[in-house]
């Protein structure tokens, strides 16, 4: 997504990145960017709350009009319930690294087969 | 201050993914896009006569009880921003779905604030269409194909403005 924002800046278009991959997007470097620390899957605000959301689409149209060089990044107020997804999410410890290897194996196995078309 | 702390706060998904495929026995670490000059456009007007479009990376809902239609690919596409949709898809996605879910289209999508922002006179009008960039593994193809549809899409619709929410 920040490689489709870069090409529409480099083409006259202004734009602003809506999310939570702080890091991915960062790295990529985009002109105006807005951060939400969420898990992933709610950039925009948290499910029903339409006084978040507008406040967070709010936040991408001041940073259109305001920024004034790239990589502006703005982190908005909003905080998830509680911050146990953050160690959650996509975790390796010794409870599930056996699981993850036979996963991999298993995927590598599939994917070996639709190729040879088996 | 509230707190100390000695790591930074917010997930860093390329350590985190990384670490994660690995255990998976992937051995070659997926390379992120990393640039050291940014692109920056200045908005030409001020934003209450700017008219302003989304990109997503969500894909169409299928068609359900299709026949024939094959199996979910992803692909770009440009579809009505009014009405809009009551969902999208999100499932083949990389996002947290142990902590949250998608099915209020706005927070990942927010076609409705945007309708609303426009309707008190903050921004000028809405795109009639929106757009989805599915993300893709292959940057050279976001780069060479998706990029430039979205930005002739863009064009043909009159936007002054865009706003990209990545799930």
């Amino acid at each position: 997504m920040s490689l489709v924002a870069r090409h529409l800046e480099a083409n006259g278009i202004a734009t602003a990145v809506v999310g939570c991959a702080r890091d991915i997007v960062e790295e990529c470097g985009v002109a105006r960017f807005v951060f939400t620390d969420f898990p992933l899957g709610n950039p925009c605000g948290k499910p029903w709350d339409a006084p978040m959301q507008r406040s967070i689409v709010g936040a991408a149209l001041t940073l259109l009009e305001r920024a004034w060089m790239p990589r502006t990044t703005v982190q908005t107020p909003f905080r998830w319930e509680n911050d146990m997804w953050r160690d959650a999410f996509m975790r390796v410890d010794a409870g599930n690294r056996e699981a993850l290897a036979r996963a991999g194996e298993e995927r590598r196995r599939r994917q070996a087969e639709t190729k040879t078309g088996r | 201050m509230d707190q100390l702390r000695p790591y930074r706060s917010f997930v860093s998904y390329m350590d985190r993914s990384r670490e994660y495929y690995a255990a998976q026995g992937y051995a070659r670490p997926y390379a992120w896009a990393h640039h050291d000059d940014v692109p920056f456009a200045a908005l030409g007007k001020p934003l209450s006569r700017c008219r302003v479009g989304l990109v997503t990376t969500a894909s169409r809902t299928p068609v359900e009880g299709a026949i024939g239609t094959g199996p979910f690919k992803r692909e770009l596409y440009a579809a009505p921003s009014d009405p809009p949709p009551s969902r999208l898809f999100t499932g083949d996605l990389f996002w947290d779905k142990e902590a949250t879910h998608t099915d209020d289209l706005d927070s990942f999508m927010p076609v409705n604030r945007l309708a609303e922002l426009a309707a008190s006179g903050c921004i000028g009008s809405v795109s009639p269409r929106f757009y989805g960039a599915p993300t893709d593994y292959s940057q050279s193809r976001t780069a060479q194909q998706a990029a430039p549809r979205i930005l002739e899409w863009c064009r043909q619709d009159g936007l002054d403005a865009v706003i990209l929410t990545a799930l």
